[in-house]
C-alpha cells in the first residue's frame, strides 16, 4: 500500500462528489483525505483525494473515475513535483504559566494565533502533512482541547495548469 | 438554461413526450403511477411513441433490453417513483453488466418533497448510481429535451449501458418551452473509437507470428456491429475462434474455424485452445471469471492483445501485452490491412500443427449428452430440436441456469442478434419479457423464449401483456421441476442434499393429500390458458418435433410449451467454480487426456 494524491477536475453539478467517493467505497478503499472546492472556472470544481492503495488498484480506480461522465480530468500529483498543503486549527490548553511555551512553538512553526483566552489558545497552521504532525507533537504536552484539519490540497509545480489543459481538450471535442 | 421564446409552449410532461418522439423512441414499456402520471397524459395522444403496458416494472426493463439487443437501438422503460422505480433496479443492473443501451424514465415526488420520506419516495438516482452508465435528476422543465437527448446519446455510444432519468412530478407539471434539437453538453464524455496505429501494427506483428493464436470474441463485437469485419479477419488469418456467451451469433457456429463457447460450460476445444494458446486476440471481451476460471492459471502461455472500447477493462483482470482502446469495428478494420502488410512482407506462421491439435480436441470431445437413464425426456434434445426446426433466423432468448447453457451449446447460431440472454448478472426471469421486447422490435422475426420452470415463474405475467398487445412470442419451458443448475451443484458439491430446489411443477406422490398425489403446481398449460396464450405439453421424445411444429403454426397468440423433462440431466462440460480451466471435465468424472495423440 502506498499513498497517492489524485487531483480530479469535475463538472460543478449536484451529486458529483457522491459519484466520485462511491467509486472508492465500492472497492473497499478508504479515502485518507478529501478536499473539494471551486476553481478559477465557475463550472469546474476540483477534488483532491488522498488514498492508500496498491499501484494496479489505483490504475483501476483512476480508469473508473475517468468513466464518470462528470469527471473532466484526473492527475496524480507526486510529492516531489507538487506543493501540498493542509490547514489545521487547534485549540491548546494554555494558562499564564504555559502560554509563553505555546506561543514559542507557534513562532517556531511560523503558525498563527487566531484566538486567545485565559485558558486556551487557538492556533492556525498551514503546511505539508509532516509539518502539521510535528507541530501537533510539540503541542500535545500542553493539552489539545480540540482540533480540526482540512483535507489536503495540492498543485503541480511549474507553470502548467491542469484546468487549462482540461478546458482545451473539452474545446477540441466540442 | 433559459427558455427560448421561439419554442413550443408546453408542459414538462409534453416536453418529455415530444423529446421521446424526436429522439426516435418508437416504443416505451412501462406502468403509470402517481409521480409519473403527468407524462402518461400526453403519451396517450402520441402517434409516434407506442406505450406497452406491462404487468411488472421488471418486465418493462427486460423488454427494453430485449428490444435494444434485437434492434441495436435504445430500449426505453418507464415507471413511477418509489416501488415502481426500485422494480427497475434488477433490469438496470442487468443492462449495466451486459452493456445494453436502455433509458429508464422514472417519476419522482415533487421537488420540494424530495428527501422528506414522502409517499412513494425512493432515491432512485442514488440507488442506481453504481449500476448505471450515468443518471440524471431533472431539476427544471427546460432541461428535459437536453437531458433526454444526452441520455440516449450516452446509452448508445461508447460502451453502451443503462441511463436513468428521474423527473419530479412538479417538473412534469410546470410550463416550459420545447426546442429541438438541443445542444449536448457532456464535456467529460469522450469515448475513444479509433485505435492507436502503433498498437495496431504491434498487434498485427504478433498475430502474423503466433504459432498457436486464438481469436477470443466477446459481446463488444456485436455492440460495435463488427460481425462482417470479424469474419474477414478470421478468414484472412485462418485463426481458430471462440465466442463467449455474450457473443454467440457474432460468428457462424457452422464455420469450421469456430471452436465454440469458452468458459465454465464451454466446449472442450474452446476451453483447451485458450489454455494452450501462445496468443489471445481478445476483441470486445472482459476476461470474466466465468470464462477464465482461476485467473492465475488462465491461458498461461499466451501473450494478450486486448482490444476494448472501455479502457477500464484493459488490464483489469489480465495484463495485456498489447492494449488497444477502440471500437471493435474500427480495431478490426485497421487490423486487417496491417496483417496483410505483415503477410506481404513474408511474415506468416504456419498454423497447420495448431489446427491439427484443435481439430483433435473437437473430434475427441464434441458436445453431447446421454439419454436419461430413467427414460425421461432429455432437455438437451428438446433444445437441439427447437434450434433445428425454428432455424437460424429465429431470435432466441433465455433465462438463467441449465436451460440457458444448453441453449448456448446445442443451438447453432448463424446470425448476429439472434441470441439474447442475461450473461453478466445472471438474472432469472429475463427471457419472457426480453422475448416480448425483441418481438416488438423485430415483429417479422420468430421469437422463442427458452425458459426454465424456475425462471418462468418469476416473470411469466408478461404473457398477459403479450396476449393483449398482440405480441405472439413462443415460450419453451424446459420444465424439470427443479431449480436445475442449483440442483446440479447440490449433486456435485453438496452430497446430493437437495435443499430447496424442488419447485413442485411436476406431479408427485403426496401421502398427506387425500388423493395420494399432488398435481403440477402450477400447471403451465392451464396457466398459459389463463394468460390468454395457447398452452401445449410435451413429455415424450417422439412428440417433440410435432409439438414444436404445432407451436410454430400458431401466429396470432403467444404459445407456451411445457416440455416436461427429467431432473437429473446435467450441463457438461464443466469447469468447477474457482478451479483452473485445465481441470475441465468433458462429462462427470471424465477429464480429457489432452496430450495423448497430439
Amino acid at each position: 500500500m502506498s499513498v497517492h494524491t489524485l487531483s480530479v477536475l469535475v463538472e460543478n453539478k449536484p451529486g458529483v462528489l457522491a459519484r466520485v467517493t462511491g467509486l472508492f467505497s465500492r472497492r473497499g478503499f478508504n479515502i485518507d483525505s478529501l478536499a473539494v472546492g471551486p476553481t478559477e472556472h465557475p463550472e469546474i470544481s476540483r477534488i483532491t483525494i488522498v488514498v492508500s492503495v496498491e499501484g494496479n488498484a489505483l490504475e483501476q480506480v483512476t480508469k473508473q473515475l475517468n468513466k464518470l461522465i462528470n469527471v473532466l480530468k484526473i492527475v496524480e500529483l507526486e510529492r516531489e513535483t507538487a506543493v501540498q498543503r493542509e490547514l489545521l486549527l487547534v485549540k491548546v490548553r494554555a494558562d499564564e504559566t504555559t502560554r509563553r511555551g505555546v506561543v514559542e512553538t507557534v513562532e517556531l512553526f511560523k503558525a498563527k494565533v487566531i484566538d486567545v483566552g485565559p485558558e486556551s489558545i487557538t492556533i492556525e497552521v498551514v503546511g505539508p502533512p509532516a509539518k502539521l504532525e510535528a507541530m501537533l507533537k510539540m503541542l500535545e504536552p500542553y493539552g489539545i482541547r480540540e482540533m480540526v484539519q482540512s483535507g489536503m490540497v495540492a498543485l503541480g509545480r511549474g507553470p502548467r495548469s491542469m484546468t487549462q489543459a482540461a478546458l482545451r481538450s473539452v474545446e477540441r471535442s466540442a | 438554461m433559459t427558455a427560448t421564446p421561439t419554442g413550443e409552449q408546453v408542459s414538462g410532461a409534453q416536453s418529455l413526450v415530444r423529446s421521446l418522439e424526436e429522439v426516435g423512441a418508437e416504443v416505451v414499456f412501462g406502468i403509470p403511477g402517481g409521480a409519473i402520471l403527468p407524462a402518461y397524459d400526453p403519451l396517450y395522444d402520441s402517434t409516434r411513441v407506442r406505450h406497452i403496458l406491462v404487468r411488472h416494472e421488471q418486465g418493462a426493463g427486460h423488454a427494453a433490453e430485449g428490444y435494444a439487443q434485437a434492434t441495436g437501438r435504445v430500449g426505453v422503460c418507464m415507471a413511477t417513483s418509489g416501488p415502481g422505480a426500485t422494480n427497475l433496479v434488477t433490469p438496470i443492473a442487468d443492462a449495466f453488466l451486459d452493456s445494453v443501451p436502455i433509458v429508464a424514465i422514472t417519476g419522482q415526488v415533487p421537488y420540494p418533497a424530495i428527501g422528506t420520506d414522502a409517499f412513494q419516495e425512493a432515491d432512485i438516482s442514488g440507488i442506481t448510481l453504481p449500476i448505471t452508465k450515468h443518471n440524471f435528476l431533472v431539476q427544471h422543465p427546460e432541461q428535459i429535451p437536453q437531458t433526454i437527448a444526452e441520455a440516449f446519446h450516452l446509452a448508445l455510444t461508447g460502451r453502451p449501458g443503462p441511463v436513468l432519468v428521474d423527473i419530479p412530478k412538479d417538473v412534469l407539471q410546470a410550463a416550459t418551452s420545447f426546442d429541438w434539437p438541443p445542444t449536448l453538453d457532456l464535456p467529460g464524455y469522450r469515448p475513444v473509437l479509433k485505435p492507436h496505429g502503433k498498437q495496431i501494427r504491434e498487434a498485427a506483428r504478433l498475430i502474423a507470428g503466433a504459432q498457436r493464436p486464438v481469436l477470443y470474441v466477446g459481446g463488444g463485437v456485436l455492440k460495435a456491429h463488427a460481425t462482417a469485419e470479424l469474419k474477414r479477419l478470421a478468414e484472412l488469418t485462418g485463426i481458430p475462434l471462440v465466442t463467449t456467451l455474450m457473443a454467440r451469433g457474432a460468428f457462424p457456429d457452422s464455420h469450421r474455424q469456430h471452436l465454440g463457447m469458452p468458459g465454465m460450460h464451454g466446449s472442450v476445444a474452446a476451453v483447451t485452445a485458450l489454455q494452450k494458446a501462445d496468443l489471445l486476440i481478445a476483441l470486445g471481451t472482459r476476461f470474466d471469471d466465468r470464462v477464465t476460471g482461476r485467473l492465475e492459471s488462465f491461458a498461461p502461455h499466451a501473450m494478450i492483445i486486448h482490444a476494448d472500447i472501455d479502457p477500464a477493462e484493459i488490464g483489469k483482470n489480465r495484463i495485456a501485452d498489447v492494449p488497444i482502446v477502440g471500437d471493435a469495428r474500427e480495431v478490426i478494420s485497421e487490423l486487417i490491412p496491417a496483417i496483410q502488410a505483415e503477410y506481404a512482407a513474408g511474415h506468416r506462421a504456419d498454423l497447420t500443427g495448431w489446427w491439427r491439435q484443435a481439430d483433435g480436441w473437437r473430434e475427441t470431445y464434441p458436445l453431447g449428452y446421454d439419454e436419461p437413464a430413467d427414460g425421461s425426456l432429455a432437455p438437451q434434445y428438446v433444445i437441439e430440436r427447437l434450434g433445428k426446426i425454428a432455424g437460424p433466423e429465429t431470435i432466441f432468448t433465455s433465462g438463467v441456469g441449465q436451460h440457458q447453457m444448453w441453449a448456448a451449446q446445442f443451438i447453432s447460431y448463424e446470425n448476429p442478434y439472434t441470441w439474447l440472454n442475461s450473461g453478466g448478472a445472471g438474472t432469472m426471469g429475463y427471457s419472457v419479457p426480453a422475448a416480448m421486447g425483441a418481438k416488438v422490435g423485430a415483429p417479422d422475426k420468430l421469437v422463442w423464449a427458452i425458459d426454465g420452470d424456475g425462471c418462468f415463474q418469476m416473470t411469466n405475467q408478461e404473457l398477459a401483456t403479450c396476449a393483449i398487445e398482440g405480441i405472439p412470442i413462443k415460450v419453451a419451458v424446459i420444465n424439470n421441476g427443479n431449480l436445475g443448475m442449483v440442483r446440479q451443484w447440490q449433486t456435485l458439491f453438496y452430497e446430493e442434499r437437495y435443499s430447496n430446489t424442488d419447485l413442485g411443477t411436476h406431479a408427485s406422490v403426496d401421502q398427506a393429500s387425500l388423493t395420494g398425489s399432488r398435481p403440477r403446481i402450477p400447471d403451465f398449460v392451464k396457466l398459459a390458458d389463463a394468460l390468454g396464450c395457447i398452452g401445449l405439453r410435451c413429455e415424450n421424445k417422439s412428440d417433440v418435433d410435432a409439438t414444436i411444429e404445432k407451436a410454430m403454426s400458431i401466429n396470432d397468440q403467444p404459445v407456451v410449451v411445457d416440455f416436461t423433462v427429467g431432473k437429473d440431466a446435467m450441463v457438461w462440460p464443466m469447469v468447477a467454480a474457482g478451479t483452473s480451466n485445465d481441470e475441465i471435465l468433458a462429462a462427470r468424472g471424465i477429464r480429457p487426456a489432452f496430450d495423448s495423440g497430439v
